[in-house]
């Protein structure tokens, strides 16, 4: 029997409904995953092996990708400084650009579509061949054991990856402006130290990077978790983990740039 | 708590949402024995498992387990019990991150404070009892099927459970490996004192090691009795079962309207 036609105010609603219905169920998880994150704590081995997995693994994308944004910087920077006189604040520009804002968002959409990908596929495929229930019946619980960890794996492994894109970045505009271009070194350094304040800019560049580690580590946990058993099931919860992720890494990009800097 | 029944089914009924899947089921397991719990694909054979196992609430009735009502535990105490028991898979469900020693040694370094020493002799002797000692270091993905199973069967009587239950054991498995299979079960629950539950519909394999039989179809349980007597049923539905005939109780066709209608002859056209 086929179902019967809905009309668009229906299926609008439906939808809605679904929407709100999927965040009551994501939230739920996350608090029970930050309930039960005490076994993570007590047996720190068991982040250390997430971080490894999250982090670790992400360091050759992270490192190759802050050289060249780092090299790019220093280019269109040069370009654009030369025209006013001030090539001496390159430094600055390559830094400011990395700390505050690319160092966070881009490593967060590298780690999303590395690190976020292969936890939804790892926990959905746990979930499909019966690996969680398995656990359950042994009397361990699947989100204490094999959830929490990933997500203070992730949480952890995030802002030490965007420090590291920072400064290899730094290093990228570096070897472009001062060892190719031939600005002097003396001003990019001297100029960079100046500028960029521990609190206002480092800071808010760290606090950045962990939201983006939370989010990106509990949506790509949540839809492994979330995602049908079948093989179609896993490839659609990757690719949502990676659209949501990265969509909402800019979004809150936003909002958080909107209230750090305000005053500056 | 020691009663006669490790396991009691009392007239239980159970549905996924509006779809009745169970519908007053009575089921015994005494100590000591292998049950099995035959039936179609679909009949609700593996949801009798989940609520044996507290995954799932029955909608009425009660299941007890050692003398307790599962479903009316409270989660430390249901996990208490689940201690006490061991759960085989279908494909296995092993630990596809860890190697065959780590995942036989999952529950141990989990709820044990044994020292990693004692827990390597104890693995060692669970693997050399399905005849695995020699696999210990190879990763799930470097087993045949048969193998897995093997190693789920040593992770699921790591603990020394009172219990087993085996979700279609012998699913996808070459001649050799199915026999092996069924004598494991059998050694195993004789030689620990185990008490086994297979659900499965593998009808000759099944019946040369299990005490006994419960049929189940539509929700009810159609027909019990130990292997001799299942065999000599006259039963139609256990005849169709038995000996794999193609058409009877449970029909070869689907549901559907007249085929000569369906195909358009007969008609105006």
């Amino acid at each position: 029997m086929k179902p019967p036609k809905q009309n668009l105010i229906s299926r609008i609603g439906h939808s809605v409904i679904d929407s709100i219905w999927i965040m009551g169920v994501a939230t739920r998880f996350l608090m029970q995953v930050l309930w039960r994150s005490g076994t993570s704590w007590r047996r720190f081995g068991l982040i250390i092996r997430e971080i490894y997995a999250s982090g670790v693994l992400s360091l050759v994308i992270i490192i190759v990708s802050g050289l060249f944004v780092g090299m790019v910087l220093g280019l269109q920077g040069y370009q654009t400084l030369q025209t006013y006189g001030s090539e001496q604040a390159l430094g600055v520009l390559v830094a400011l650009s990395l700390v505050r804002e690319l160092g966070p968002v881009v490593a967060a959409l590298l780690f999303a579509s590395r690190a976020g990908s292969a936890i939804t596929a790892e926990i959905g495929l746990m979930k499909t061949t019966e690996q969680l229930k398995a656990m359950e019946m042994m009397a361990v619980d699947p989100i204490a054991r094999v959830i929490a960890p990933r997500f203070w794996g992730g949480v952890i492994s995030m802002p030490l990856l965007a420090a590291i894109f920072s400064i290899v970045g730094v290093f990228g505009g570096y070897l472009v402006g001062v060892v190719l271009i031939g600005v002097d070194e003396g001003s990019f350094w001297s100029q960079m130290q100046a500028a960029v304040d521990v609190r206002e800019d480092v800071l808010n560049g760290v606090i950045k990077s962990v939201v983006f580690g939370f989010t990106i580590t509990a949506i790509a946990l949540f839809e492994g978790f979330d995602a049908m058993p079948t093989a179609e099931g896993i490839s659609r919860a990757t690719t949502r983990t990676v659209v949501t992720s990265s969509l909402a890494i800019l979004a809150l990009d936003f909002i958080l740039t909107a209230f750090m800097f305000r005053g500056v | 708590m020691s009663t006669e029944n490790l396991i009691e089914i009392r007239d239980v009924s159970f549905a996924y949402r509006d779809r009745p899947v169970l519908k007053g089921i009575n089921l015994t397991a005494p100590r000591g024995k292998v049950i099995a719990i035959m039936g179609g694909s679909g009949c609700g054979k593996t949801t009798l498992l989940r609520l044996i196992g507290g995954q799932l609430r029955p909608t009425q009735g009660e299941v007890r387990v050692d003398g307790q009502v599962i479903h009316q535990l409270g989660v430390d105490a249901l996990y208490q019990m689940r201690r006490k028991m061991g759960m085989l898979f279908q494909f296995g469900a092993l630990f596809t991150d860890m190697t065959v020693f780590d995942n036989v040694a999952f529950q141990m370094r989990e709820h044990t404070n044994l020292s990693e020493a004692m827990i390597h002799d104890l693995v060692l002797m669970k693997l050399q009892a399905v005849g695995l000692r020699g696999a210990q270091g190879l990763m799930p993905h470097e087993l045949s099927g048969g193998m897995a199973r093997r190693v789920a069967l040593a992770r699921a009587v790591a603990l020394d459970p009172m219990l087993i239950m085996y979700d279609e054991p012998f699913t996808g498995l070459d001649p050799i490996s199915l026999g092996v299979i069924g004598n494991l079960i059998r050694r195993l629950t004789d030689a620990l004192g185990l008490t086994s539950i297979l659900v499965t519909h593998d009808v000759h394999e099944s019946l040369e090691i299990v005490d006994y039989v419960y049929f189940i179809s539509n929700g009810v349980v159609e027909a019990e009795g130990t292997p001799a007597e299942i065999r000599a049923s006259k039963l139609p539905f256990v005849h169709q079962f038995v000996y794999a005939e193609e058409d009877g109780p449970v029909p070869f066709h689907y549901p559907a309207p007249d085929y000569a209608a369906d195909l358009g002859l007969g008609s105006d056209r």
